[in-house]
């Protein structure tokens, strides 16, 4: 889908989809994250909540209070503003990540799979610029764009077992920061101490959708230091803002 | 002593909602929620409460304690007794110390709701008391031995009071849905089939989807889809052709084709049917399926209607009226 206006999509009486593209594209998810910056800015009366994925805005909203038509007609009118700049990125996270296998569990498979050795794996995921496109499956759970081509790899026909909290994974053509122990068709490939949530700090979730990620390699005994300190409640990460 | 509500037992499945945990989808977090909106708000609005006991199939004994306590239910038609007495399948009651209140799976419906009028001791995480087993927010599914605790209990009725709330009625109406959001990933044929055929609540259904049994649904063009937004009640055709109606606890995302969506009117309805029932759909438009829902909300906004314990409010007459409404509804 090329063309400038996105497809309206029902998804019941009280819910609609905006979706910009059927593909995991950058410049998708950038309509999209635009979009949702204007509608959080100045939300129409009657719209609950906007949730952003790769290539669709969901909107939550009561038809009691705003019909779909001045639902349509109000994005429409932001999307006259909005379609020729796309969103970027206002943070940079940097995510400290141990890509020793004691804790990257899959890395040598993986490697294995890509015709890579660990070393070159691990130097090549923690060399690309992510951006996180969405969270989804569960809470924290945070979807990277900008996966090196070379680290493409098909998800698992059969799951693995739980990921280990904190987990980077990579599958397809996407990499993932898990936040909890779930079964995965992912790879695990390294382990950052942060905590993507934590319901005692503040905030609870660290990274936004849209923004850019990088991982900096750590060894096993910095890990170790590092997830003390992350378990007392500090953020490890660091957080540069982008102007 | 304070006042509090000890759980005697509890089969699985018994957990604490509220209207649920929203603002924090863009987090990856699911709302949670109760399955019967509708019986929910009825619970909780006649007890003054906001926050209910989600009662499953597995049922639940509860004794109050400390203080008499003014306690709201309603939802399926479950087989509830006070100190072994038969109260209606939505009642208002005063719960003595010391008396027994069982609720039991009975003629029909799956989800009954137990409001305790007055403010719960209960902690909101991310704004909500609504469990989310899976992910483990929100307190824990309730269990024999836990005790809720009320920081201020309510006056309890004098004596057990009938509530009629006529949008809880059973009806073996068609649920109504509106296509889409991925109805273009099926032939018209097939979406036919999916409208015409008769489905059956699967046995693995619980609080994340209800699996329908009934013709495999084909794709058009492969089952994947990039991930989307996922709404309370969007039917999604995974690559085995057999729908999954995506209930409360569902993934916030989804990257299977949503071929319907249940309207929000009769979401609580397909909520009430158990593993084993039939049932059928009927696709409607935005005007109806809004139509719907404001008539749906209107009444809940009027309220259940108090009244004695009486022959006159027999679930039987209540369901005879409403299994007839519902025959001339389907025909119309």
């Amino acid at each position: 889908m090329d063309d400038e206006t996105p497809r309206f999509l029902d998804c019941g009486e009280s819910a609609l989809s905006v979706e910009f593209g059927d593909s995991v594209d950058p410049a998708v998810n950038a309509r999209v994250l635009a979009l949702d910056e204007r509608l959080r800015a100045a939300p129409p009366a009657g719209l609950c909540e906007t949730t952003p994925t790769y290539r669709a805005l969901f909107l939550r909203y009561e038809p009691l209070a705003i019909s779909r038509a001045a639902l349509v007609a109000a994005i429409e009118g932001l999307i006259g503003t909005a379609g020729v700049e796309a969103s970027q990125p206002s943070a940079r996270w940097t995510f400290p990540c141990c890509y020793d296998p004691e804790f990257a569990e899959d890395i040598g498979e993986a490697a294995a799979l890509l015709g890579q050795t660990a070393q070159s794996l691990a130097q090549l995921h923690a060399g690309a610029d992510y951006r996180a496109y969405m969270y989804g499956f569960a809470p924290g759970w945070c979807y990277l764009g900008g996966l090196p081509q070379a680290l493409a790899i098909p998800r698992r026909a059969t799951p693995r077992g739980p990921t280990p909290q904190g987990g980077a994974l990579i599958g397809g053509a996407l990499s993932l920061i898990a936040a909890s122990p779930m079964p995965t068709g992912w790879y695990v490939v390294g382990r950052t101490p942060e905590r993507m949530f934590a319901l005692d700090r503040n905030p609870p979730f660290l990274v936004a959708p849209g923004d850019a990620v990088r991982f900096e390699p750590i060894d096993a005994k910095t890990f170790l230091s590092l997830d003390a300190r992350a378990l007392a409640g500090e953020i490890v990460a660091r957080r540069e803002t982008l102007l | 002593m304070s006042a509090r509500l000890l759980i005697e037992a509890a089969g699985p499945g018994v957990t604490i909602q509220d209207e649920g945990r929203f603002g924090h989808s863009r987090y990856g977090v699911t709302p949670a929620g109760p399955m019967d909106l509708g019986a929910y708000l009825a619970a909780t609005r006649a007890a003054g409460a906001d926050c209910a006991i989600e009662v499953s199939l597995g049922g639940t004994t509860l004794r109050a304690e400390g203080a008499t306590l003014c306690i709201a239910v309603a939802g399926g038609d479950f087989d509830i007794r006070l100190e072994g007495r038969p109260m209606p399948p939505a009642c208002l009651l005063p719960l003595t110390e010391e008396a027994r209140l069982v609720l039991r799976a009975g003629a029909s419906g799956a989800w009954c709701y137990v409001a305790v009028g007055g403010t719960l001791n209960l902690a909101p995480t991310l704004g909500s008391r609504a469990t989310h087993a899976r992910s483990g927010l929100g307190p824990k599914p309730l269990a024999a031995g836990d005790a809720l605790m009320l920081a201020v209990a309510a006056p309890p009725p004098l004596e057990p009071l009938a509530l009629a709330a006529p949008w809880l009625a059973a009806s073996g109406a068609p649920i109504r849905l509106l296509l889409g959001p991925q109805a273009d990933y099926f032939a018209p044929e097939e979406i036919e089939a999916f409208l015409n055929a008769s489905w059956r609540i699967g046995a693995r259904s619980d609080r994340m989807a209800y699996r329908l049994e009934g013709p495999a649904i084909r794709h058009l063009r492969g089952h994947d889809i990039v991930s989307d937004g996922v709404a309370m009640g969007a039917i999604q055709i995974p690559g085995d052709g057999a729908p999954l109606a995506l209930m409360a606890d569902r993934q916030p995302t989804g990257g299977y084709p949503k071929i319907a969506t249940i309207i929000g009117a009769d979401l609580g309805r397909l909520a009430q049917l158990r593993p084993g029932e039939d049932l059928s759909f009927r696709a409607v438009d935005w005007d109806e399926a809004v139509a719907a829902r404001r008539a749906y909300f209107a009444a809940i906004e009027a309220g259940a209607t108090r009244g004695p314990l009486g022959a006159e409010m027999t679930t039987e007459s209540l369901l005879a009226e409403n299994l007839v409404g519902g025959v001339v509804n389907a025909r119309d």
